[in-house]
């Protein structure tokens, strides 16, 4: 008897499974006719629609179950509770936000080839002499006629003096335009160039390559070393006295394997867009031209130079753009001369790159490695002051050095122990780290690197005292020099490129890192809220109440296809899916035409609607409650944990962060406050503006001149804005752009499109 | 007694091989001479404008056609021999390189770039006299051999992935030639050493002696090349060619001083080798050490006022050279190449050839009318574009003043693999930045197509333009392929390689000829050097990085197949071992008593204290362990 009633279960059992399967044998063909990898979100949601309606069926005409599943009870908890489980979320968000830098692990390079320090350094006084040398040239020389091409001839004479060769790079500066989504509008930018080029309109970059003996040529290192042409300051030329010293080292060393490139970038109008213009020219069909080079024998009279420099350094090529193979690694190299004293050499790593990118982490393993335990330098990491001096950090640091010892009282195993101190610099360090990946800006000329997937840091040295003494800076140039030796020759051991450690993380401290494992975390238990909240609201509308537990709960995903039902589009089924993507599509062809003008308002708009919506909608029905601003709530939470989540694959913090200030302001949004914007809501709104006013107010900056000058990071990330997305080819189609970008453009307009058509669906509901 | 006899005719069949070997050593001059085959040995030197010296070593071994000897050769190496037989090779040519040739600063239009530059790696060649059905797998047996004979992996070119068959850049318009470059191979003494077998001295006597490990593979370029011809009349000529470039030990001084303009650093052969040369090897018909000084040399020199002198107040050669060759050039008012001779003959004295130079001086090396150079553009792991560009070098000034009718012709050559899916209607041609119609440019194109897994993309291509033009390039767009797991190379992570492309000038032609004291020269270096080859370089090898999959993955699909394995191993359980009657009744029970949330929990537990109830702890512990097992292992 108990056998039979088994195998009747098991029948039972087996029936929903083949019900299950004729279902799944029908997605394929849904699937095939939405196929776009864009829409596979969305598909999932579908998918679950129809299993939601089936199974309703299955409920439906199976009567009252006397008992459901573990897992349809658990979810039926979660809804029934969801107001708990949002605060319980929320504070759990926030409590393992805080606790990161406690979560931070010790970094350890995980590329067993880089071998960093295992070589003793070459770099010795000839080469510090040199680098002495060309310094005073540069400030006797260069300083003199300041023409802004002086320092860039001096290079070269000094490049080729080495056996290595060399040539000019010569470009004409972009005017500053705001296109943040130019990579849509597919024009080319080369009718810039003035009608009447003068001189001074070309900025002159010196380039050394130097072939490695013996080598293949497939893969290059990079060394930039910025300088301002105009107003060369001490540290520009010391700067560029290490850059030419290490060339002199390495252009006499056997164990070279990939070749070296050495861009003395003029970064008299922003480095950042220096490096970039040399980086799209490498990327892209530079030929000499014609035009050119009628500027070039106006503006340089090469002839009239002497007869044996015109041989060594044979005019006739200096202008032909040179190439030296795939990129495995870019250093840009800065000195700044600081005038107070301190203990140490120190230096300081800039990472940050567009979208919030980071290179390898151990390309910044090897540097930290290098400058502590061989050079014994000081190393910085950016870090947000506010932080530091902040007393409530400070509080919750000795609050948490208690409970960290006091846990591990009772598991002397768990690593968790911080001191406050620690806690109080990893936190400055960490928010300083969030901050720049979630501006989604980068921090110096390095970030142009990563737009072609390759792996840069800037690294920015300061001598402990002034470097006019002639001490100080003889043992300056010679920590500097054999750091970089060391970096260059582990990126040289490398015979892949970088790929065995994290490409994301934060830096709590030059060697402690928080994975993507760990900080993953706060954000979904912060927007694991939103589905739930929505499918609360969605049975509370429906009326029936969820305790016995079934999949109803999850038909909040259905919703969408209710109000559009509204509007008389059809029943739920695939068309409505196919309508949606035909709206997007237009929407994407009217965001793509209107590129300039919509820009990063885009990324805001939907957000704005959701919430005025949300303010406005019960208002415009004139009913305080009801189904309508139910509903739209409901879509609002969706969309944005949507939007959220799949933002987060794009720049993980800036989604972050809006998890963290979207999620509570929609949670708490009510009708009671429609009548006036309330406090969350306006708060919400606020912060959807955060990114736009700070890349306005970026924008606004002046632009000639003197940013470059005064704050090069400025004039960095206002370049970086500029002209983000590299537009690798003349032609009419931009076939080569960088791939990874690209993507993240298309993914996010796409769903902002898809955004836009359901809260235009909503709005006619 | 059998074995007795036996072992009495092997003695007396040794006795008869050392006599042998003992006469063709002592008369093995001229037995090499009667028999038909020779040995030469010649090594020229060549100091290079970047402070560097050109050395190449050129060993010709030749065997004639004489169906008498049989399999039976004195000087000329039997396997290859034995290669040339088996296989029916008629030309071929195999070169082990590395490092790059330096077009701007060691010449693009002289013999030795022509024919001694090389691709890095692996570079094979071969025409056969076989019917056309069986070339394929000639190639393929040739390539086996090859391999085992060089002690390198040569066999990887056996796979139609690798080899392709051009049809007219090699000059010859064959369909039995199969081409095939490896850019990856690393090349090494385990590769010279089977080579230097073939020599009749090995490096035990004669020039060989110099190849000092260490100090030639210390030099900035290094190929080492083979080349066979065998026809008919001529029997087979085996060609060794080792071409290297090497920096003579200069004190280095700081940077400064090489800006004043230093003088060029002084060399002789044992400076730079550590070996001193001590005799000729014996069973070579000629010996002798060939140093040159190019034009550009030589027109210092004139203008010094002293011709072809070998010690002025330029430069030092020493010692006194025993002849003296000239270029002779079809440009009279221009100074030709000088070739100084020596006879390595001498025995006990050390034939120490040097340069020593007196005064500061810079020249340039005879370039190709364009320099070609390659690179990739665009970025990101689906799309890219190939760039070929060729430069003018504006060096060869007759070109210009010649006509402005001239036309110059330029062939390229091409084999991209075929996971680097190349669109060949996306070609376009610029000529001076401007974007050309192709069929003014393209004088012939032949092109093959890659087939997945099976064929490479070859483009044949011959442009045609004025000579007057600065600069043409052509590209191409590419997808990358998406590959399968197996097809990914080891150190996948480094990107895919595209071997060099090849880029020549068929209308011009590198041929010297030269004049000596008496008029034969029985050289059969300078004989190669008055061949007609055509100018030719090689591009740069690409990487193409790719999207590698993690090769962790197939152990995480492991571990996933693992746990759900034990989830459904775990409800299989529960299914079988559960007693439903029996729940039922505690569900009607626990119906009646109908009790809150955490009055539940509670009662459950205290359960749990109690003891353990039926079945349902089963479940649970299926679950925790497989949810465990799921993290222990990973």
């Amino acid at each position: 008897m108990k056998e039979a009633i088994g195998v009747h279960s098991l029948a039972a059992a087996s029936c929903r499974v083949a019900r299950r399967f004729r279902l799944a044998s029908i997605l394929p063909r849904v699937a095939a006719t939405l196929r776009t990898r864009l829409l596979l979100p969305r598909l999932k949601l579908y998918v679950v629609d129809v299993m939601a309606v089936k199974e309703e069926g299955d409920t439906s005409q199976q009567g009252k179950k006397s008992r459901s599943r573990l897992i349809l009870r658990l979810g039926a908890l979660l809804v029934a509770h969801s107001g708990l489980v949002s605060v319980v979320c929320c504070a759990a968000g926030i409590i393992a936000f805080i606790l990161l830098p406690v979560l931070a692990n010790n970094t350890y390079i995980s590329e067993n080839a880089l071998m960093p320090g295992s070589a003793d350094p070459a770099f010795s006084s000839q080469e510090v002499l040199d680098a002495n040398r060309l310094t005073m040239d540069i400030l006797n020389r260069g300083a003199a006629k300041a023409s802004g091409i002086e320092i860039a001839k001096l290079l070269r004479e000094y490049i080729v003096a080495v056996g290595a060769e060399s040539y000019y790079h010569k470009f004409v500066p972009r005017a500053n335009k705001f296109h943040p989504l130019h990579f849509f509008s597919s024009t080319t930018d080369n009718l810039d160039l003035p009608a009447n080029p003068s001189c001074g309109s070309f900025i002159l970059n010196a380039v050394g390559i130097i072939r490695a003996p013996r080598g293949d040529g497939k893969e290059t290192i990079v060394l930039v070393t910025p300088y301002n042409s105009q107003n060369t300051t001490y540290s520009d030329a010391v700067s560029l006295g290490i850059g030419f010293s290490i060339i002199s080292l390495l252009s006499h060393v056997t164990w070279l394997a990939k070749d070296i490139v050495w861009l003395a970038a003029d970064s008299r109008y922003g480095e950042y867009m220096t490096v970039d213009s040399w980086l799209k020219d490498y990327h892209g069909p530079a030929f000499p031209g014609e035009t050119s080079r009628i500027v070039d024998d106006a503006c340089f009279e090469e002839n009239n130079s002497d007869s044996l420099d015109h041989i060594k350094v044979e005019g006739h090529n200096s202008y032909v753009y040179k190439r030296a193979g795939t990129m495995a690694a870019a250093l840009v190299l800065k000195v700044v001369d600081k005038k107070e004293k301190e203990e140490r050499d120190s230096l300081s790593i800039y990472a940050e790159a567009s979208n919030g990118q980071m290179p390898n982490l151990d390309l910044i393993n090897i540097a930290h490695y290098l400058a502590v335990h061989r050079q014994g330098l000081r190393v910085k990491i950016g870090s947000i002051i506010y932080f530091l001096k902040a007393s409530w950090v400070k509080l919750l640091g000795e609050m948490l050095q208690h409970i960290t010892t006091l846990a591990k009282l009772l598991n002397p195993k768990w690593k968790l122990d911080i001191t406050s101190a620690d806690y109080v610099e990893g936190t400055a360090t960490l928010a300083s780290s969030i901050y720049y990946q979630a501006l989604g800006v980068p921090t110096g000329s390095h970030g142009a690197f990563r737009n072609y997937q390759v792996d840069a840091v800037t690294l920015e040295f300061s001598p402990r005292s002034s470097l006019n003494n002639e001490n100080v800076r003889s043992a300056f140039l010679l920590k500097t020099g054999r750091l970089i030796e060391g970096v260059i020759r582990s990126v040289n051991n490398l015979l892949e490129k970088f790929h065995q450690s994290f490409f994301l993380y934060f830096l709590t401290a030059p060697h402690k890192y928080v994975s993507v494992g760990i900080y993953m975390i706060p954000f979904g238990i912060l927007i694991a809220p939103l589905p739930i909240v929505a499918a609360a609201l969605f049975s509370s509308n429906n009326g029936s109440s969820n305790k016995d537990g079934s999949w109803k709960w999850l038909q909040a995903a259905k919703v969408d296809t209710h109000v559009t039902q509204v509007d008389g589009f059809g029943s739920v089924d695939w068309y409505q899916a196919v309508w949606i993507l035909l709206v997007s599509r237009v929407l994407v062809g009217v965001v793509v035409r209107l590129a300039h003008i919509c820009g990063e308002i885009v990324g805001t708009i939907p957000m704005v609607c959701g919430t005025m919506l949300m303010a406005s909608g019960p208002v415009k029905d004139g009913v305080s409650e009801g189904p309508h601003w139910d509903l739209t709530k409901l879509v609002v939470l969706k969309k944005v944990f949507l939007r959220l989540r799949l933002g987060s694959t794009i720049d993980f913090f800036t989604s972050g962060g809006g998890g963290g200030l979207w999620a509570p302001g929609h949670l708490s949004g009510c009708p009671h406050q429609a009548r006036r914007l309330s406090t969350m809501p306006s708060f919400s709104l606020a912060v959807s503006f955060v990114r736009l006013l700070v890349l306005l107010i970026e924008d606004a900056f002046p632009v000639e001149g003197t940013v470059g000058v005064s704050s090069p990071r400025v004039s960095a990330k206002l370049s970086v804005m500029t002209e983000q997305p590299p537009v690798a080819r003349t032609a009419q189609e931009p076939i080569v752009a960088p791939g990874a970008w690209t993507n993240k453009v298309h993914l996010s307009v796409e769903l902002e499109c898809i955004d836009w058509s359901t809260h235009i669906t909503s709005l006619g509901a | 007694m059998a074995a007795l006899c036996r072992r009495f005719t092997g003695f007396h069949f040794l006795l008869v091989l050392v006599s042998l070997s003992i006469s063709s050593l002592v008369f093995g001059d001229w037995i090499g001479d009667d028999e038909g085959e020779q040995f030469t040995e010649e090594l020229l030197l060549k100091p290079l404008p970047d402070r560097k010296v050109l050395a190449h070593f050129h060993f010709q071994s030749t065997a004639h056609p004489s169906p008498d000897s049989g399999h039976h050769h004195h000087l000329f190496p039997k396997a290859i021999a034995q290669l040339v037989q088996k296989f029916q090779i008629r030309d071929l040519e195999l070169s082990f390189t590395q490092g790059r040739w330096n077009y701007e600063n060691w010449g693009g239009s002289d013999p030795i770039s022509s024919t001694n530059a090389k691709p890095p790696g692996v570079e094979l060649w071969a025409t056969f006299n076989v019917p056309v059905v069986e070339i394929d797998t000639t190639w393929k047996n040739l390539t086996h051999a090859l391999s085992g004979l060089f002690c390198s992996s040569i066999n990887f070119l056996e796979s139609s992935t690798s080899y392709t068959t051009p049809s007219f850049v090699f000059g010859l318009n064959v369909s039995n030639i199969r081409y095939g470059a490896l850019p990856r191979e690393a090349v090494c003494t385990e590769n010279l050493t089977p080579w230097l077998k073939l020599l009749p001295c090995r490096d035990k006597a004669g020039l060989a002696t110099l190849l000092d490990r260490p100090s030639i593979y210390k030099g900035y370029y290094h190929s080492q090349k083979l080349r066979l011809t065998s026809t008919k009349l001529s029997g087979i000529i085996l060609e060794q060619t080792l071409t290297i470039v090497l920096q003579p030990n200069i004190q280095r001084n700081s940077a400064h001083s090489l800006l004043d303009g230093a003088i060029q650093p002084s060399w002789s052969i044992s400076s730079m080798f550590k070996r001193n040369l001590t005799g000729s090897c014996v069973l070579a018909r000629t010996s002798r050490i060939l140093v040159e000084l190019e034009k550009n040399i030589v027109s210092k020199l004139e203008e010094l006022g002293h011709g072809g002198s070998w010690s002025n107040s330029l430069l030092d050669l020493s010692p006194n050279p025993f002849r003296v060759i000239k270029e002779v050039n079809p440009f009279p008012e221009e100074s030709n190449s000088i070739l100084f001779e020596y006879v390595n003959s001498k025995e006990y004295e050390p034939l120490d050839v040097g340069i020593k130079w007196k005064l500061p001086f810079v020249w340039s090396s005879p370039h190709a009318p364009f320099h070609a150079s390659r690179f990739l553009m665009g970025s990101g792991t689906e799309r890219g574009s190939i760039a070929i560009s060729l430069q003018s070098t504006k060096s060869d000034e007759y070109f210009r003043s010649k006509s402005n009718e001239c036309r110059m012709q330029a062939v390229v050559f091409q084999v991209v693999p075929w996971y680097v899916k190349v669109y060949y209607h996306t070609l376009q041609i610029f000529i001076d930045q401007k974007l050309q119609n192709l069929s003014d440019v393209i004088e012939k194109i032949r092109v093959t197509p890659s087939e997945d897994k099976k064929l490479p993309g070859t483009l044949e291509l011959v442009l045609g333009y004025p000579c007057t033009v600065q600069s043409v390039a052509l590209t191409l767009d590419f997808d990358k392929g998406f590959l399968h797991i197996h097809e990914y190379p080891p150190d996948a992570n480094q990107g895919f390689d595209i071997p060099s492309a090849l880029v020549t000038f068929p209308n011009l032609h590198s041929s010297r000829i030269y004049i000596g004291d008496d008029s034969s020269v029985h050289s059969p270096l300078l004989l190669k050097f008055q061949e007609k080859n055509v100018v030719l370089s090689y591009t740069e090898v690409l990487l193409v990085p790719f999207t590698t999959p993690d090769f962790s993955m197939p152990y995480n699909v492991i571990t996933f197949t693992c746990t759900v394995l034990a989830l459904y191993f775990g409800s299989l359980l529960n299914v079988l071992r559960r007693r439903i009657g029996e729940e039922e009744r505690l569900m009607r029970s626990k119906d009646a008593t109908k009790r809150g949330l955490i009055p539940l929990i509670v009662s459950k537990i205290t359960s749990k204290l109690r003891g353990m109830p039926r079945s349902k702890p089963l479940l649970i512990f299926a679950v925790v362990l497989s949810v465990l097992f799921h993290y222990i292992v990973n």
